[in-house]
């Protein structure tokens, strides 16, 4: 991790740019999560009062960060969902395939002060780098 | 099927050549199959090598099946994949067809409203008449419809488009004659559309949405050719009319989405040629190139049905407000995020293509066809919304875009800074002051809504809509005045 920062934005003409920090994949995946929705809210202030069951599957990291990051931005619509940090998460690899298991914890966003939406999770810039037990992911979503 | 060689971008960039006063080219080379035609000024183009989006005109030019040339528009800025702000024209029979190419938001676009009011009638009352419109029309995150459709109504609007609300009792038959293709691509098939994707919907259909969309109340400023804003409806300087901006919201969204990652799961080869992910294409032959387009085209549909929805929200806001009396009639609505079928001209030989217009409107002159036989003769009407408290223009299309550019042109600002850096540079408290001392209203779903859209985050629309002008690809018609305007 760089530091005690769970993520950073970086500038990007079109919408935002966020690196997200861990020891681990999951570890970076669930602060990549919370980013996201710093995008929309103040995270630290939504209640974890309703759990997400979450599940991806993917040959690629890439792939599979970016169906996880969906699959919380379609309850941003269905579910009025805003994330309040990911309460656990497992990233497993079998036969060459990763899939992953987490559970969000947040809020209905009526309670809630919120800004721009996440349209969509995009390839744009995705990064994924494993190094020396530090995982560092990068996304540019769509707003 | 066709692929492209190799994955290096031309390294470095070619330096654009300036072709006139209003475009540039860079010529073939590399992989590329054609050249990159850019309409811009110097201080457009000044602002154009600041991003990546000239790589971006470049990475398109090597896509199968791209005809004339991979065209920039004058405010195009650095996209996901393409450029916005680019049109790529693709053979329909063996080209292909990407989402990348279109946008997350299939079928954002505009809608302009003219009404009987004079902006002294209006003016005094604007506050009030925000909050109304704010109610009327729901923006942001948390707006929610008035309208619920279940699984069926679901997927009559996805056929039908803005023709089922009509037929619901929303809006008239004139807001759907003055549409582009009448609110509805026949095309579309609501069975390729994700279950997801409509799940996403179901509580859409007439709200605004959050990021640059908004309802804007204008007034006529300055009219530059009075015939045709004549035919357009536009009658006066003074005049209020309304613009609004959204399009597909989640349902386009996801749609975008789901065959972004159905064309990389299907065509390992053609993603491992790419320089970017996002380029993704289907070639047309293929399955999946028919599945998006029949896709592609529900969303489109959902997207004039929110529009014409919204519409009729606003005219029921407004004769509610002003007295049943006050007229409020569409002028017209524009995609600027779509792929459409289209027959062009291509080195003297006639072909079906599929026009990506990926940030850019249709801008076709008169006598075509596909115009509503009142504007036939003058041309379609084009809107271009500026920035929150800058001005937004109506222009005409023209035959020589038609012959120029797959009769395309430009379709607003295009941003200069990133949202994230807007948020640190202005305080939306600051701005809204700002704004009220020019007599300019906000009421937004948040605060971060007003500091992202800061008008300095935007290229100049004034500089974007004389150029189209002077290359000839959109002409002048008249320019809008922002009064009061409802963000998400």
């Amino acid at each position: 991790m760089e530091g005690d920062r769970r993520f950073e934005f970086f500038p990007h003409t079109a919408d935002a740019k966020f690196r997200a920090y861990g020891k681990s994949l999951g570890e970076a995946f669930a602060n990549a999560a919370l980013a996201l929705f710093e995008i929309m809210t103040d995270t630290s202030a939504v209640k974890p009062a309703m759990k997400k069951k979450l599940r991806a599957k993917a040959e690629r990291p890439e792939t599979l960060l970016y169906d996880f990051l969906e699959s919380l931005v379609i309850l941003i619509d269905t579910d009025n969902f805003l994330l309040h940090d990911v309460e656990r998460i497992e990233i497993k690899k079998k036969g060459g395939m990763l899939s992953l298991h987490a559970v969000a914890v947040g809020d209905d966003a009526a309670e809630y002060s919120v800004g721009t939406a996440i349209k969509a999770i995009t390839y744009n810039d995705m990064l994924v780098e494993e190094k020396d037990g530090k995982v560092m992911v990068q996304v540019v979503p769509d707003l | 099927m066709t692929s492209i060689q190799g994955k290096q971008e031309t390294n470095p960039l070619p330096k654009p050549r300036k072709l006139n006063s209003y475009s540039y080219i860079v010529e073939k080379q590399g992989n590329m199959r054609v050249p990159v035609k850019i309409f811009a000024s110097e201080a457009l183009m000044g602002k154009m090598v600041q991003d990546r989006c000239l790589q971006q005109g470049i990475n398109v030019a090597a896509l199968p099946g791209i005809q004339g040339y991979s065209f920039m528009m004058p405010d195009a800025h650095q996209g996901y994949g393409f450029s916005i702000g680019g049109v790529a024209a693709m053979d329909a029979a063996c080209g292909c067809i990407s989402p990348g190419g279109i946008g997350y938001d299939i079928n954002c676009g505009v809608r302009l409203l003219a009404t009987s009011l004079d902006k002294e009638q209006v003016y005094p009352r604007i506050k009030g008449l925000l909050d109304k419109l704010f109610i009327a029309v729901p923006p942001g995150m948390k707006g929610k419809s008035h309208l619920r459709l279940d699984a069926r109504e679901m997927d009559e609007v996805l056929s039908e488009g803005a023709q089922w609300l009509l037929k619901k009792g929303y809006g008239t038959e004139d807001d759907l004659k003055n549409c582009e293709e009448e609110g509805r691509l026949p095309y579309a098939d609501p069975a390729k559309v994700s279950v997801q994707a409509k799940e996403r919907g179901k509580k859409h259909v007439g709200t605004l949405g959050s990021g640059n969309h908004f309802v804007e109340v204008q007034y006529v400023g300055k009219i530059f050719d009075r015939n045709v804003a004549l035919a357009f409806g536009i009658e006066k300087e003074g005049q209020v009319v309304i613009l609004i901006h959204t399009g597909s919201r989640g349902l386009g969204h996801q749609t975008c989405s789901d065959y972004l990652r159905r064309m990389e799961d299907s065509f390992p080869d053609i993603i491992a040629s790419l320089p970017e992910k996002d380029l993704v294409y289907a070639p047309a032959a293929s399955g999946i190139a028919q599945d998006y387009f029949k896709a592609m085209c529900a969303a489109a549909n959902f997207a004039w049905a929110n529009r014409h929805m919204i519409g009729h929200e606003v005219r029921k806001a407004f004769k509610e407000f002003f007295g049943p009396e006050t007229d409020v009639r569409t002028v017209y609505d524009v995609a600027h995020n779509i792929a459409k079928l289209e027959k062009h001209v291509v080195d003297g030989v006639e072909k079906e293509v599929w026009v990506h217009r990926k940030g850019a409107t249709r801008a076709f002159g008169p006598g075509r066809p596909e115009i509503p036989k009142h504007y036939r003769s003058v041309g379609q009407p084009i809107f271009i919304p500026g920035s929150m408290g800058t001005s937004s223009y109506v222009l005409v299309g023209t035959e020589k875009a038609y012959r120029e550019s797959f009769g395309s042109t430009a379709h607003g600002a295009g941003r200069l800074l990133s949202r994230h850096a807007a948020n640190q540079q202005y305080r939306a408290e600051d701005l809204k002051k700002e704004l009220e001392e020019q007599k300019i209203f906000v009421k937004a779903a948040s605060f971060r809504g007003v500091s992202e859209e800061a008008p300095k985050a935007y290229k100049d629309v004034d500089e974007v809509v004389r150029v189209s002008d002077e290359a000839g690809i959109g002409r002048l018609v008249a320019q809008l005045m922002p009064m009061g305007v409802i963000k998400g």
